[in-house]
């Protein structure tokens, strides 16, 4: 990519930024109790448009919101063996699956997709908090190995957003084993020289955490997202005190030293891009909301046939 | 001896058997012997018949037992020239990890484990074997000399899980153990673990993640405690029970999902019983595991360890 294709005019990237959202709905910001509009919250990438309490985002959405003109290509999961412990509580795994994916749609508790972030080839992955708590069990491991080896074979880096209670206790063993496997995902990424970024949203806990969570090169968080390893409320247990305020939330971490960065989600993508590009010694990219490459080179095309060159 | 819940109708035999020795030793006319024989061969049918078929609750207790070999017992026993070595190079030592350098059967190697303590003044200053990160970081530390040098590293595992408090909170104990795991896949030397008591989520995964893994037969290693596994399914940490059921944290059932490349057997009624017998039954297992290992090149080593792991868990308990 060149100096001179990086150069699009910003008027257009507004038509295509804009996400098909339902009418006349309103959510409660569980922060500050304003009712927002619906429409209003997608528009500003579910962060409350008066406190700026950054809501859960689904991997979906998200990825809209971070691809260049909200264009991106799914990688498939290899699907793991269903219920690999025959793992009963008061309810039986699969119905718990089953119960999850027609809540949210979804398959599994993460999504892989590749595509262009300002215009630079990536690999992503987000965790869905809204499946089962984001737990990390063998699909999600095998989502992480599967974006790992994509991005190894196309030489793109990979961003990961984590969102997670932890491991899936149904999977009992094999979900604690997620933390060797994805690390395993993570070595891959190391050994071929490709930038792994890991952006913490609330809340990343447990054996996420202590394995692919904090293994970034670079480790970004969106404010006050709860990331640790053991929960507030065990640790209160354990010590029988009350737990400073912000104890374990984005800021406590990155004054600690855990994060490079805590950043509000209007400025994730962005940041995101200038990151990327400079670890992968590519020159400045355009900031803002791109169209598709597609449409992009559509335009270029039309441009070009109108010009007569 | 301590008795565990489930061994109360064993601790009355042996107490009557003991009763009774007690008084013909303090009245020389009378003899007991046969009587005490009979209560012995009770006790033993007994034992024999409790251990025989352990439920995963049952095996959590065994796991725990106070009296059960810990990892110093382990050090002191089976290696020679121990030498341990302290401190992560930042913070301070942590003594719920001990380790350093020893030999085994005359080869050099590294040994690290977690350190439970055998009495209150020794459980608080071992902080009951649950790591903080300094733990960690000094096992990375060893880890990374081991790996300089090619010496194989030998992990002991009995802990908890990592320790839930503020200061590990704050010193990034995610990090520490995500970066332990991460040692365990780097070193092109071979790692051996062997889980000898309680394998406690992450904090185990941080030093069990090897070549090889042996169990000892009454063992656990599991992503949560049964407990804590009950009062979140369950809302009732009363159900641990059917939590430990559930779980499949057994050294069978890890052996079966191929978690547990080996399972060492315990003598009867429990390593607890008979502690030489279960050092030197580890101290076997260990050598065996080391020896396969040994002829492998550094890239296969690496090569193969890192495959186990991608492919774990591909076909459940069917496995
Ligand atoms: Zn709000």
């Amino acid at each position: 990519m060149n100096w001179i294709s990086n150069y699009v005019r910003p008027k257009i990237n507004s038509l295509f930024s804009r996400r098909e959202v339902p009418e006349n709905l309103w959510t409660k910001c569980p922060e500050c109790g304003t009712m927002l509009f619906h429409r209003e919250l997608a528009e500003n990438l579910n962060v409350c448009t008066n406190c700026d309490h950054h809501m859960a985002f689904k991997p979906r959405e998200r990825f809209k919101a971070l691809f260049d003109g909200g264009i991106f290509t799914e990688i498939d999961v290899p699907q793991p063996i269903a219920d690999p412990l025959q793992f009963r509580d008061q309810k039986k795994y699969p119905d718990r699956l089953k119960a999850a994916q027609k809540a949210t749609g979804e398959k599994e508790a993460m999504l892989v997709a590749e595509g262009e972030i300002g215009r630079t080839p990536i690999v992503a992955a987000a965790q869905d908090f809204s499946f089962m708590g984001g737990s990390m069990g063998m699909y999600v491991g095998n989502a992480i190995i599967a974006a790992a080896e994509r991005a190894v074979e196309m030489k793109r880096p990979l961003i990961l957003f984590s969102a997670a209670g932890g491991a899936r206790m149904q999977e009992g063993i094999l979900s604690l084993m997620q933390m060797p496997r994805t690390t395993v995902a993570v070595r891959m990424l190391k050994e071929a020289g490709l930038p792994y970024i890991v952006v913490l949203t609330h809340p990343t806990t447990g054996g996420v955490t202590a394995s692919y969570a904090m293994l970034g090169d670079v480790h970004i968080a969106e404010p006050n997202a709860l990331i640790c390893f053991a929960g507030p409320r065990v640790i209160e247990q354990t010590i029988r005190e009350k737990l400073p305020e912000g104890f374990q939330r984005a800021e406590y971490l990155l004054d600690h030293g855990m994060l490079d960065r805590v950043t509000h989600r209007k400025n994730l993508r962005d940041e995101l891009i200038t990151i990327t590009r400079m670890l992968l010694g590519l020159p400045p990219a355009i900031k803002g909301d791109l169209p598709s490459p597609e449409a992009d080179a559509q335009e270029q095309a039309q441009e070009q046939a109108e010009t007569g060159k | 001896m301590n008795y565990l819940e489930f061994e109360k109708p064993l601790a009355e035999i042996e107490g009557k058997a003991e009763e009774l020795r007690a008084l013909a030793r303090a009245n020389e006319e009378m003899d007991v012997e046969k009587e005490a024989e009979a209560l012995d061969r009770k006790a033993e049918a007994l034992l024999r018949d409790l251990y025989s078929n352990l439920s995963p609750w049952r095996k959590c207790q065994v796991a725990r037992h106070p009296d059960r070999p810990h990892c110093r017992d382990y050090i002191e026993a089976l290696f020679t020239e121990y030498t341990p070595l302290a401190g992560d190079r930042n913070f301070a030592d942590d003594h719920a990890v001990m380790g350093g350098l020893a030999r085994l059967d005359g080869i050099p190697l590294m040994v690290i484990g977690h350190e439970k303590g055998h009495d209150t003044k020794s459980r608080i200053e071992h902080n009951f074997g649950m790591a903080r990160p300094e733990g960690y970081r000094k096992a990375i530390r060893l880890m990374d000399l081991a790996d300089r040098f090619g010496l194989p590293i030998v992990t002991l595992v009995d802990t908890p899980g990592a320790y839930p408090g503020k200061g590990a909170e704050e010193r990034g104990q995610s990090e520490a153990i995500a970066r332990s795991t991460e040692k365990c896949l780097t070193v092109k030397v071979p790692l051996v673990s062997v889980i000898i008591g309680e394998g406690g989520s992450g904090g185990a995964v941080a030093f069990a993640t090897a070549d090889k893994l042996a169990m000892l037969e009454h063992s656990i290693y599991s992503v949560i405690s049964p407990e804590g596994c009950a009062s979140i399914l369950w809302k009732d940490a009363e159900r641990m029970r059917e939590a430990a059921e559930a779980l499949r944290l057994t050294a069978q059932d890890l052996h079966r999902l191929g978690v547990a490349d080996m399972i060492i057997s315990e003598p009867v009624g429990g390593a607890q019983r008979n502690r030489e017998a279960t050092i030197e039954a580890v101290g076997r297992a260990i050598e065996q595991m080391l020896k396969g290992l040994m002829k492998k090149s550094p890239d296969q080593l690496l090569k193969e360890r890192r495959q186990k792991y991608l492919r774990m868990g591909a076909r459940g308990l069917a496995a």
